[in-house]
């Protein structure tokens, strides 16, 4: 026995080192048909590292206090060695941990992944999901721009517009009467620590979850239920070497253009870093142009869509926390005979697709300035299209959801084969 | 002290009726023109730097763009201030707002904001108007706090009314037909006063962001090798996947 | 029966201790102090002027109206949701047709009452203020469209539900005012 394996195995008596690693990576048996859509998985993983790795070195020269945090971000930008390379990283990779995100999303909305024996998976996953949004929203008061002010000033002004309890509630959640410094520093606080170990607990049980039940695969068959004489599955392949060299090859991917932004166009055309946020907080003039950053607007285009009843905003806030919670029930509102889109039949494609479609019209519609939302576009006739075509598409938005119990049932699917399809 | 008068933000009538929506010029700069950037500078250090401050830019960065410590000591510093500093001013926030009704503001990042063509508009439109606290107004920036500082150089605008009785369309938005006539030359000719004004937005961008050149430099580095990594990736996979069926 | 009554005491316990962790976030006596009156000379606003200081944090318009601003709040009377000012959003002495002590300045606190951007002043009637072309001229909030009128009176349909809150004032002088008092504090 080698000194290296003498070690290993004084080590895996006090500690299950090698069990873990069979368990996790060498031995957990995953389905070999995985396809494009199942590289944002790891991806997420990749970002999440990077954004805490980005966030510690940030945190070394930033400032939580409203007089010094613009210009602390400044320095960084400047006076930092490299400063500028880890701020850039760390908005780039704030807006494309929701993309991988929403992709990684979609994909198991597209193969049933939250079925059934999932359901624990997807709610973990939600919640991950919910923890990103709170972490993006701590995180984009702290360069104390005027997008960062004013847009922390609505969000938590929604909060106000719950009943009874409401206007508590926001002094509460600011710390003073507007957005402050003390609202600044507690912002900081959840930013780095308090939700970025929520989100790191949730992960790990994400994981957990999923090796339990085993990944779903594009064909939505479960391979644990066809095996070898020695217990493997008979479609599935060790997650470690196949999938760790697989990811790799997207890791590369997505480095690339997450360079090409980093490097190339770090403000991505506003929509990245929003030219608003260039200025200092005045807690006196709200921007002209105001718009939440790309990945809120479908929910923000949801709020404006719903109109005032009885003399209160709730009803448009509900609307909006509705549109994420709904979301958690997917498992159950699925009454479909297949997981995977592969084998459903035009009905459910067609909801899909009005789904899709709804939520990058909202969100289109959410980056576009109220002032000019009222009127743009002759070719939509003007004004009051707009708002049309955003209720319409919160209702569609809606009913995917709603009447899901109802057209899974009735959809005509194809049989799911046997054993998965290459 | 919060609650101390913090800014005065005198709007009277005329400000409120244009909006600020007039359509932009092209500043049309380029931002790999070191000399460009070099003038720019200087007109920015004698003119602007005077009421606004640029107090995250540091005088000796301008060594990126080919100037010695020595030369920058010599053109562009005021007397007093050493060549590691930042780009303050003496005015006190408080004076600012005495005498323009807001504070002039910090300009190091101005140009991330209102973006070169904006800025570019800005410097090109103003014109002479009495009814301002200044005797100035601009197009891109109605009611502006703001003097014309360069107004020798451009000589005096006047903006021409629309000519309502003339082609019978009285009434329009006064922006859209508006017409800004030079009515006294200033010491530069048009061309020469457009290329002064393109200078000064190419350094007020570059000061928006003046890691760019680097960051270009470094950014193509950096693909390249990710596509090298790519390639050996791609064949590790495949040397992987071949006895998967 | 001992473990649900050493549960219960437990439990009582973890929620003792949260106390002084989620009070902690309230506002603290610095936050709840920072509320001193601002002054503000009128003699510097002419009419047709608006002006705007910070109190509270919060920016605090005073509008110096014209006879023609004073007219139009009689037109939009009958498009606003609360013209008589019947929800308090104004100190008693403000709750008349023109919302203020004195019927030429107008006071207000330049926060929406929908989600609290700073709504902007298109003083100005018609189409010029890049409103409609009827528009009367009064305020007009960026973030979601809401409309006031020169009283600060909200528009029907628009998402704000209540008039913009008139702060507490009082005159010192003729052209002193102090925002952040009633007179009865002055």
């Amino acid at each position: 026995m080698s000194r290296v394996q003498a070690l290993l195995a004084w080590v895996d008596e006090r500690f299950p080192l090698t069990a873990t690693w069979k368990q996790h990576l060498s031995e957990y048996y995953a389905p070999k048909n995985f396809n494009f859509w199942y590289f944002f998985g790891s991806l997420a993983l990749l970002v999440l590292v990077m954004q805490i790795v980005t966030g510690i070195f940030l945190t070394m020269h930033y400032k939580p206090d409203a007089r010094e945090a613009f210009a602390s971000v400044e320095y960084i930008m400047r006076d930092v060695p490299w400063g500028w390379a880890i701020r850039y990283m760390h908005s780039t990779g704030a807006s494309m941990f929701f993309v991988v995100v929403y992709l990684h999303m979609l994909r198991g909305l597209m193969y049933g992944s939250y079925r059934k024996p999932r359901e624990l998976l997807w709610i973990l996953g939600m919640l991950i999901y919910l923890c990103l949004m709170a972490e993006a929203f701590f995180g984009y008061l702290l360069p104390w721009g005027q997008m960062s002010y004013w847009g922390a000033q609505v969000i938590v002004n929604l909060f106000a517009a719950v009943p009874w309890v409401g206007p508590d509630l926001a002094v509460w959640i600011r710390g003073d009467y507007v957005v402050s410094d003390a609202t600044l520093n507690r912002f900081f606080a959840f930013h780095v620590i308090a939700i970025p170990l929520v989100l790191l607990a949730l992960v790990a049980l994400h994981l957990v979850a999923l090796h339990e039940v085993g990944s779903n695969n594009p064909d939505g068959v479960e391979i644990k239920k066809k095996k070898d004489a020695s217990g493997r599955p008979l479609d599935g392949i060790p997650f470690h070497p196949y999938y760790t060299v697989k990811d790799m090859v997207g890791v590369v991917v997505f480095l690339m253009v997450f360079s090409l932004i980093v490097f190339f166009a770090p403000e991505m055309g506003g929509y990245f870093l929003e030219h608003n946020n260039f200025v200092p907080a005045d807690p006196l003039k709200t921007p002209q142009h105001i718009a939440p950053v790309w990945y809120f607007t479908p929910f923000y285009s949801i709020l404006r869509a719903v109109p005032p009843l009885l003399g209160s905003q709730f009803p448009g806030v509900l609307a909006m926390g509705l549109a994420v919670v709904i979301l958690f029930f997917m498992p159950w509102l699925d009454r479909g005979n297949v997981k995977s889109i592969r084998y459903r039949g035009g009905v459910y494609k067609t909801w899909l697709a009005l789904f899709l479609v709804s939520f990058v019209v909202l969100g289109y519609l959410g980056v576009k300035p109220t002032n000019v939302w009222g009127q743009f576009g002759a070719w939509l006739g003007g004004a009051e299209r707009a708002v049309v075509v955003a209720r319409v598409c919160t209702l569609l938005y809606f009913l995917f959801f709603l009447l899901m119990p109802w057209y899974t049932k009735i959809d005509k699917t194809k049989p799911e084969p046997e054993r998965v399809t290459t | 002290m919060r609650s101390i008068l913090f800014a005065l933000l005198f709007a009277p009538l005329v400000a409120l009726a244009a909006g600020g929506e007039i359509k932009l010029k092209s500043a049309n700069i380029d931002p790999n023109d070191a000399v460009s950037i070099q003038r720019g500078a200087r007109t920015f250090v004698n003119y602007c730097l005077n009421c606004h401050a640029a107090s995250y830019m540091r005088y000796n960065r301008l060594q990126e763009l080919g100037l010695s410590e020595q030369q920058i000591k010599d053109n562009l510093l005021f007397a007093g201030d050493k060549v590691g500093e930042t780009m303050t001013i003496a005015m006190p926030r408080k004076a600012g707002e005495q005498w323009f009704g807001v504070a002039p503001p910090d300009l190091s990042v101005t140009a991330r904001s209102r973006g070169a063509d904006w800025l570019y508009t800005y410097f090109m439109t103003f014109y002479r108007d009495d009814s301002t606290l200044t005797g100035w107004n601009n197009l891109a920036f109605p009611n502006v706090g703001m003097p014309h500082v360069l107004w020798e150089l451009q000589g005096m605008q006047r903006l021409e009314a629309p000519a309502a009785g003339e082609d019978g369309h009285g009434g329009a938005a006064a922006t859209g037909h508006a017409k800004l006539v030079l009515a006294q030359a200033g010491t530069q000719p048009p061309a020469q006063y457009e290329q002064t004004i393109r200078d000064l937005v190419n350094y007020l961008v570059y000061m928006g962001k003046p890691m760019r050149a680097q960051r270009l430099q470094i950014g193509t580095v950096v693909l390249f090798f990710l596509s090298i990594l790519l390639v050996l990736t791609w064949l590790l996979k495949r040397e992987y996947w071949k006895d998967v069926h | 029966m001992l473990v649900i009554t050493t549960s219960a005491a437990g439990a009582a316990a973890g929620v003792a201790v949260a106390v002084p962790f989620i009070m902690s976030m309230t506002p603290s006596a610095k936050a709840r102090a920072a509320g001193a009156p601002v002054e503000v000379d009128l003699s510097k606003v002419e009419p047709g002027m608006m002006v705007t200081v910070e109190w509270r944090g919060k920016p605090i318009w005073v509008l110096h109206r014209t006879e023609r601003m004073l007219e139009s709040l009689a037109a939009t009377r009958d498009q606003v949701v609360d013209p008589g000012s019947a929800l308090p959003m104004q100190p008693e002495y403000a709750t008349n047709d023109h919302r203020s002590i004195k019927p030429d300045y107008l006071v207000l606190i330049g926060i929406c009452t929908h989600l609290g951007c700073s709504p902007t002043a298109k003083l100005q009637p018609g189409a010029e203020s890049g409103l409609s072309a009827d528009w009367p001229g009064g305020f007009y909030c960026p973030c979601h469209g809401s409309k006031f009128d020169l009283a600060g009176r909200v528009y029907k349909g628009v998402p704000a539900p209540t008039n913009l809150e008139v702060p507490p004032y009082t005159y010192l002088s003729d052209s002193r005012l102090l925002i952040g008092a009633d007179s009865k504090e002055a």
